[in-house]
C-alpha cells in the first residue's frame, strides 16, 4: 500500500524532533532489538524508511506509533544517532493535532486521561486516572482482581496529593495547549 | 552529611510508597540528605512526551526551577522521572529557543545546571564499594538476585555518562558488595512494557513472563530493580487477570533500595517488604535474613 506522498513529512519530523531520517541506511537494528516488534505493524526501520518516502498518511493510521512504548532501545542503538523513540514521538503528536483517526482507541484515550490527571491534580493519582481511564475506555472489569490486590496490600492512596500551586500549573496547560 | 534536592516522583506516594521511602533513609544512613523539592508536579511521564512536545518540557520546566531555586544536585529515584528530567533539562540548556518559551510560561528561571542524578549512581560516586561492604551488617547470603534496571534509567537519550546502556553493571556490583550471589542473564535493559499496561495488556504479560523465564533460567530467586513502573508491571501482570489474581511465578521483586536497607540493618527495612504483591517475605525468611515467620 502506497499512500499519497508528503514530501514535507522528512522536514516536519526534523522540525519538531531534531532528527534527521535520511541518516538511515537501513540496518534494522532498531527493529531487531524492538521489544515490541512481534506486535506492530509497521517495524521501527521501515517507519524510518516511510518518513524518508513521505509516506505520512500511512504513518499516522500505523499501529506502531501507538504500540511504541518509548523504551528507547533504538536510540541507544542505532549507528547514525538517530533519536528513532523521538521520531515516533513526532509521528503521535501530529496524529493527534491533526486529529486522525487513530488505529488504537485506547492508547490515545490513556495519554489523554493521564495528561488530564496531572491537569487537574498536579501528580499522578490513581484512583484518578485508572477511574478517568476505565470508564472511558468501557473496560471497566478487566483489573477488578489486581484493584483488589493493590488496595489490600495499601499501593492505592486514596486521598489525592495536589499541587499547591493551582495558577503555574493552569498557566503551563493553557500555554502548551494546541 | 552530604545534602540534595530530591524528586520524589508519583509513584513513590501510592503504588511503589515502599521505594521513596526505603531510598531516603538508604540515603540518609549513607549519609546523604535528600531534601524534597518543595511542591514538585509530575514530570509527565511517558503521556506528555508521546503526545505534546512542549509540555514534555514545560511540566518538568517548573521543576527545574524549584531545583534551580535551592540549588544543589538534583537526585531522582525512578527511571522515567529521571529520564525526563535530564532530557528536559538537556534541551533547556542547548535550546536557547525553547528555553525562552519554557521560562516564560513557568515564570521562573528553568536554567538548573546542577547535577541531576539516580541515587544508584550517587552511592556509586559519593560512597562508593569500598565504604558500603565496610557498612554491611548483615549480609544478604542466600539472595540470589537478577538486576533489572529499568530501561529508561540505563539509556536516557544519548545523555548516558557513566554505565554502559545496553549492559549496565552499577546494581550488580553493588548486590555482590551487599553479600548477594548476582546472576547474569541478558534482560538487565529489556522494557517491560511500561505504560501499556492498562491499555494493551496481552503485551506487557508477555514481556513480563520472558523476564521471568529468564530470571528462574539464569537460577535466580528475586528480580531487583531500580524502576517503580518495572516493579509494578512485574507484580502485576503475570497474567490478564479479571476476577482472579493470577502468579504463576513466586520470585519477589525488589527495589534495590530495600535489600540496601536489609544489608545495612536498617529497622524499618521489615514494614516495606509487606506492601510487595509477591509477598518476598517467605524468601527472606528461608534466607535468614528476616525476624518475620514464613
Amino acid at each position: 500500500m502506497i499512500s499519497k506522498l508528503d514530501p514535507g513529512l522528512e522536514r516536519e519530523i526534523e522540525d519538531r524532533s531534531g532528527q534527521k531520517a535520511r541518516l538511515c541506511y537501513q540496518c534494522g537494528k532498531c527493529s531487531t532489538g524492538c521489544l515490541f516488534n512481534f506486535a506492530m505493524d509497521i517495524l521501527p526501520h521501515k517507519a524510518i524508511k516511510l518518513v524518508q518516502y513521505g509516506q505520512k498518511e500511512r504513518l499516522l493510521a500505523s499501529e506502531t506509533i501507538w504500540l511504541c512504548a518509548a523504551c528507547e532501545t533504538c536510540t541507544a542503538r542505532c549507528p547514525n544517532d538517530i533519536d528513532v523513540a523521538r521520531v515516533i514521538d513526532s509521528l503521535r503528536e501530529i496524529a493527534l493535532e491533526e486529529g486522525i483517526k487513530t488505529a488504537d482507541k485506547n492508547i490515545p484515550l490513556f495519554h489523554k486521561c493521564f495528561i488530564g490527571n496531572i491537569q487537574a491534580t498536579g501528580r499522578i493519582s490513581e484512583p484518578i486516572l485508572m477511574g478517568s481511564y476505565k470508564t472511558l475506555s468501557g473496560d471497566l472489569f478487566s483489573d477488578i482482581g489486581l484493584a483488589v490486590e493493590m488496595l489490600r496490600k495499601g499501593k492505592i492512596k486514596l486521598i489525592p496529593s495536589v499541587v499547591k500551586s493551582h495558577r503555574e500549573l493552569r498557566r503551563i496547560f493553557k500555554e502548551t495547549k494546541k | 552529611m552530604k545534602h540534595y534536592s530530591f524528586f520524589p516522583g508519583c509513584s513513590q506516594l501510592s503504588s511503589a510508597r515502599e521505594y521513596g521511602v526505603s531510598a531516603v533513609e538508604v540515603a540518609e544512613a549513607l549519609e546523604l540528605h535528600l531534601e524534597p523539592l518543595k511542591d514538585w508536579n509530575c514530570c509527565g511521564a511517558s503521556s506528555a512526551h508521546m503526545t505534546n512536545h512542549f509540555l514534555s518540557v514545560s511540566l518538568p520546566g517548573r521543576d527545574l526551577a524549584l531545583a534551580k531555586e535551592k540549588d544543589r544536585d538534583l537526585v531522582v529515584i525512578c527511571a522515567s522521572c529521571y529520564n525526563n528530567l535530564r532530557s528536559a533539562q538537556n534541551q533547556i540548556l542547548t535550546d536557547s529557543t525553547l528555553a525562552g518559551r519554557v521560562k516564560h510560561i513557568v515564570g521562573k528561571d528553568i536554567r538548573f545546571e546542577g547535577k541531576i542524578v539516580t541515587l544508584l549512581d550517587l552511592i556509586m560516586e559519593e560512597v562508593g564499594l569500598e565504604e558500603l561492604r565496610r557498612r554491611v551488617k548483615q549480609p544478604l547470603e542466600g539472595l540470589k538476585p537478577v538486576s533489572y534496571y529499568g530501561c529508561l534509567m540505563s539509556r536516557p537519550r544519548g545523555m548516558m555518562d557513566n554505565d554502559d546502556p545496553d549492559n549496565p553493571t552499577f546494581m550488580d556490583d553493588l548486590l555482590s558488595t551487599i553479600g548477594a550471589e548476582v546472576k547474569p542473564w541478558s534482560y538487565k535493559a529489556d522494557c517491560c512494557g511500561g505504560s501499556l499496561s492498562l491499555t494493551r495488556t496481552d503485551i506487557v504479560v508477555t514481556l513480563v513472563n520472558r523476564l521471568f523465564r529468564a530470571a528462574e533460567e539464569a537460577g535466580a530467586n528475586c528480580i531487583v530493580t531500580a524502576c517503580p513502573m518495572c516493579l509494578a508491571n512485574l507484580e502485576m501482570r503475570q497474567g490478564e487477570g479479571k476476577f482472579a489474581f493470577p502468579q504463576e511465578y513466586d520470585l519477589p521483586v525488589f527495589f534495590f533500595t530495600e535489600l540496601l536497607g536489609l544489608a545495612l540493618g536498617l529497622e524499618k527495612a521489615e514494614e516495606w517488604f509487606s506492601r510487595h504483591l509477591i509477598d518476598p517475605r517467605p524468601l527472606l525468611a528461608r534466607s535468614g535474613l528476616s525476624r518475620s515467620i514464613e
